[in-house]
This record gives structure tokens, C-alpha cells and sequence, in this order.
């Protein structure tokens, strides 16, 4: 059974529905990601996964157990942890505190969660008293990142995590995710840059207008002809 | 004027009045940057904090012992007033609840002004010689001010650097949605920021009393210079305010030496004028209002 299991999920911010019926699944160590055009409703349906909306269909099975509805910080305390597409970082503080914050349901000693989170940024630690606002982009994002992995979550929710940054950036944010994962971390990302997600995640959704368009593994959709001329520029 | 004279007559009294707003307006900062809202009862709430302390007195405590009492007594007031108005407005807009903060200084005010009177009021009676420290005049009251600030603003920047709860604080004040998904409850970080910001509207209130006198409206007075410190230093940041603080009191001391005495009180309006154009984000660089 898959960890993540939407089905027909409807809803919106207020009353008015963006997501018409979206359905996907996320199993254990497993990266899947969401593709689609601006104003899909991306970045919604992750929300909807995280309780940032409200439901008015379908259901969200995690781990086994109904999380329809749910308020995020229970979420949050269930093994689910998001990195939002903007503003995802404590800009005016520290690197380190940012971890702590992304920390701040657990108690007991982090050194270990610190040493782990550490160990997949090499670079954030000669940075840990820096403020993250003053960071690069890429570095930032890593920031990110770090702050929802603190929890140890079993799911994480990236919204596109590589949104302005350069190949170089990409690339080592791939890795990043691809290293979390091999942590036993499940993953379900939003990208931009589709065909690069495509060709590295397992399997993808392509969403448009509020619902589900196509599935399959990433390779799959990179050789769907539909797929390539709607959402992938030929 | 010797320069002596500049620095027992100008200066200290800068400095100390300076430090006094400070304290004011690190809680309006407080305020601005966790609560989001302009808070007009911090000036009210200073009256109440130096007339609670007015009464420990009367029944019998030195001033300085009566100071912390009376700031854990505003903590609390100022918990229940967020409580019985603002925590009702709080999925309003934020206008509403500036508006219902003025009404709350009014009734705050209508308070003192019931149990206490209207006449000016002093924690003691008689007149204070300042002590001479090689030709530096200073009384032991303007010491015990500046000590009690530098323990104030020492304390609280350790609280928000380290503690938990301080973070939880700056968080909320840096980026408040991250903060939710963090896990930070924001009840929580609110009813705190109040607790503190009551003790700091208490200690201001107090220290302006016992520095000069007391009065219903001495708040109120205070209210713009505070706010203009709060934002010459930038809105949300502590040592801003501290420093906008300084400035302010300091300016409108030296402000005689270019304007009659009476327009004193004009300093603080020009000087907020002034950064509202030039760096509206103030000194530090603080958040966009
Ligand atoms: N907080 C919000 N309140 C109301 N409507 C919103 C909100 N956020 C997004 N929307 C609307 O929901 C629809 C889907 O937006 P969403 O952000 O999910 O798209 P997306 O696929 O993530 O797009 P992008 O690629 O630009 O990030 C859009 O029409 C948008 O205007
Ligand atoms: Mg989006």
C-alpha cells in the first residue's frame, strides 16, 4: 500500500473549487513528481496534501491512516513536513536557527538530526551563524530543505525547490533529493524545469486546470508525444 | 556653556529620557513585528504600569521594589486586553484593531484617571540634589533608569536570541506562515508577546514617572516620540528601537538650542517625518510598514 494515497480530492482556498478531482499516490522511497503549467494548481494540490485548504471531496490516506482535514501542525507531528515554493526560509535568521525552528516540536537531544542534516549540506556548515536571508539562492533552498527534514519526516513536500537557480544549483538539488531519499525519505515534488524532473524522478503527474492529465514513470512521459508537445515545449 | 554644562543639562537628560522611550518603543516594535498592528494603548498602558506602581507605594514599597510588581501586574492586563478585544479582531483587518487600541487607551486612561485623580502625582515628595561625579551631575534616579534599561534590553535581546520561546518569537515575527508549519503555536507566542510588552509599557511608565511626574496623560504624551523611536530604528528590531530611542530623546533635548522650548515636543514628529521620507525602512533596516 502506498504511504501517500489522494483520491478525487476537490477544493480551494475559499469557496470556490481549484482542484476538481486529483488523485496520485506516493509509495515508500519513492520520488514522484508533479509537472503542469503555471496556474495548474501544483502548488494547491500539495498544499491540500499538507492541510493548507479546504477539502470538499475525496480523501488523503497517510501511512495507513485518514488525514482529510487535518490541521498541518498534526500533520506535521504525523511525518509529513513541506517546503513552500516562496518565503521558505527565516530570512533574518541564522542558517542553524533555522534548523532549530524547523526542530521546534521535538525535544530531547538533535545532535544527531543535526550531524544527519549537516552531513547532506556540506556547505551550510561553515554558513550555520550566517543570516539565511543573505545566502544564494541555491543555498537557501538547501536551507529549506534542511529546516523540514529536522523533523525526521517520512514524507516531504517540495515546491519547486529549483525555481531560479542555475543548472549547476539544479543539479545538486536533484542530488540532494536523491540522497534524501536513500535516507528513506518519500518524496512528492512541483517542478518548473520538467523534462529535467521527468528523466530523474520515478514516476510523475502531469496536472492541468485543477485535475489529473496524464501519469506514468518519468520516462514514460518523457516519451509520450502529448505530454512533450503540451508541457514540455516539443 | 562649558562643555559641562552641555553634558549635565542636555546630554543625561537625553540620554535618560532617550532611554526611557527605548524601553517604549522596543514593545511597540514588539508589537509591530510579532502582532502586526500599531498599538495606541502603549502609551495608556505606561500610565497604568507607573500609577499601579504609584499605589504599591502608597501602601508601603520602596519605587524600585514596586517596578516589578507592577510590570508582572500590566503583563497581565495587557494579556486580558488582548483576550477581551484584540483576540476577537485578529481575522479582521488589521485597521480594526488599531482602532480598538485606541479605544482601549482611552479606557485604560478613564481608569487611572477614576482611582487616581487627575492632579499630578510623585513617587516622593521633596527635592533630589544630583550627586557630582567629577563635575558629571547625575541623581540616583537617572542611574537606577539607566541600570534598569541596560538590564532590560541585555535581558530580553538573551530571551529572543536563545531561548526557544525567543525564537518561537522571532520567527513569528520573520516569516509567521513558516512559523505555523514549523509547529510554533501562535496563541501561545501571542499571550507572550503581550507578557512582555505589559512589563515594558510598565517600566517605561514608571521609569518616566519617577524621573519627572505622573499624571493621566504622561502616556499619551510619550506615545508619538515612542513611535517615531520604534520606527527612526526600524519596525520589528529590538536594538532599533533602542537606538531610535536614544535618538530621539537626545534630539529633543538638544532641540532647544534651535527651536523655543515649547516646540520640544515637535522633535519627534520631524525626525519621524524625516525618516518616513528618506529610509521609511528605518536605520536598521527594518520591516515595510
Ligand atoms: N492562496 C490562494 N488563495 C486563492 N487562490 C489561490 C491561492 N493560491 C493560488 N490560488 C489560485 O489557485 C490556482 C492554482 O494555483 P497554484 O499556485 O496551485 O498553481 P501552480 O500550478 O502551483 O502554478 P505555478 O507554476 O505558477 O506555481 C490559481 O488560479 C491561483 O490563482
Ligand atoms: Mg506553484
Amino acid at each position: 500500500m502506498a504511504l501517500l494515497d489522494m483520491q478525487a480530492v476537490r477544493g480551494g482556498y475559499g469557496d470556490a473549487d481549484i482542484l476538481h478531482g486529483v488523485s496520485m499516490t506516493v509509495g515508500e522511497r519513492e520520488i514522484v513528481v508533479i509537472v503542469g503549467p503555471n496556474g495548474a494548481g501544483k502548488s494547491t494540490a500539495m498544499k491540500s496534501v499538507f492541510g493548507l485548504l479546504t477539502i470538499r471531496g475525496g480523501s488523503i490516506v497517510f501511512d495507513g491512516e485518514d488525514i482529510t482535514g487535518w490541521a498541518p501542525d498534526r500533520i506535521v507531528q504525523r511525518g509529513i513536513c513541506y517546503v513552500p515554493q516562496v518565503d521558505n526560509v527565516f530570512r533574518e535568521m541564522t542558517v542553524h536557527e533555522n534548523f532549530e525552528m524547523g526542530a521546534f516540536l521535538r525535544r530531547g537531544d538533535l545532535s544527531a538530526a543535526y550531524d544527519r542534516i549537516y552531513g547532506l549540506f556540506p556547505d551550510l556548515k561553515a554558513k550555520r551563524r550566517n543570516l539565511a536571508g543573505d545566502l544564494s539562492g541555491g543555498q537557501r533552498q538547501m536551507v529549506a530543505m534542511g529546516r523540514a527534514l529536522m523533523l525526521d519526516p517520512k514524507l516531504l513536500l517540495l515546491d519547486e525547490p529549483t525555481a531560479g537557480l542555475s543548472p549547476k544549483y539544479m543539479e545538486q538539488i536533484f542530488q540532494i533529493t536523491r540522497d534524501v531519499r536513500d535516507a528513506g525519505v518519500s518524496i512528492l515534488l512541483v517542478e518548473q524545469h520538467a523534462k529535467q524532473a521527468l528523466a530523474f524522478c520515478d514516476r510523475g503527474y502531469v496536472l492541468a486546470t485543477g485535475a489529473n492529465r496524464h501519469e506514468g514513470t518519468g520516462q514514460a512521459l518523457l516519451a509520450d508525444r502529448e505530454v512533450a508537445e503540451m508541457f514540455l515545449g516539443g | 556653556m562649558t562643555f559641562l554644562d552641555f553634558l549635565n543639562f542636555h546630554l543625561v537628560p537625553g540620554v535618560v529620557l532617550g532611554s526611557i522611550y527605548a524601553v517604549g518603543a522596543i514593545g511597540i516594535t514588539l508589537v509591530f513585528g510579532i502582532l502586526r498592528f500599531a498599538h495606541f494603548a502603549h502609551g495608556d498602558m505606561a500610565t497604568l504600569g507607573a500609577f499601579v506602581a504609584l499605589a504599591l507605594v502608597t501602601a508601603g514599597l520602596t519605587p524600585w521594589a514596586a517596578l516589578p510588581v507592577a510590570m508582572v501586574a500590566v503583563a497581565l492586563v495587557a494579556i486580558g486586553v488582548d483576550k477581551l478585544f484584540y483576540d476577537y479582531l485578529k481575522a479582521r483587518p488589521k485597521i480594526m484593531t488599531v482602532m480598538a487600541s485606541l479605544g482601549v487607551a482611552l479606557m485604560l486612561r478613564a481608569v487611572v484617571q477614576v482611582v487616581f485623580g487627575v492632579d499630578p502625582r510623585t513617587y516622593a515628595t521633596g527635592i533630589v540634589r544630583p550627586d557630582d561625579y567629577f563635575g558629571l551631575l547625575l541623581r540616583s534616579r537617572e542611574l537606577y533608569t539607566l541600570a534598569a534599561v541596560i538590564l532590560i534590553v541585555v535581558g530580553l535581546t538573551l530571551f529572543l536570541r536563545h531561548s526557544r520561546w525567543g525564537k518561537a518569537m522571532r520567527a513569528m515575527s520573520d516569516n509567521p506562515d513558516l512559523a505555523r508549519l514549523s509547529g510554533v503555536d501562535n496563541r501561545k507566542v501571542t499571550m507572550l508577546t503581550w507578557a512582555i510588552v505589559g512589563a515594558l509599557c510598565a517600566a517605561s511608565g514608571f521609569m518616566l514617572g519617577i524621573n519627572t511626574e505622573l499624571d493621566s496623560m504622561m502616556g499619551w504624551q510619550v506615545l508619538l516620540p515612542m513611535f517615531a523611536a520604534a520606527i527612526l530604528g526600524g519596525v520589528g528590531r529590538v536594538e532599533g528601537a533602542v537606538l531610535g530611542g536614544l535618538i530621539v530623546g537626545v534630539a529633543e533635548e538638544m532641540s532647544i538650542f534651535i527651536l523655543p522650548a515649547q516646540y520640544k515636543a515637535a522633535t519627534a514628529f520631524v525626525l519621524l517625518l524625516l525618516i518616513l521620507l528618506v529610509r521609511p525602512r528605518g536605520l536598521l533596516n527594518g520591516k515595510v510598514l
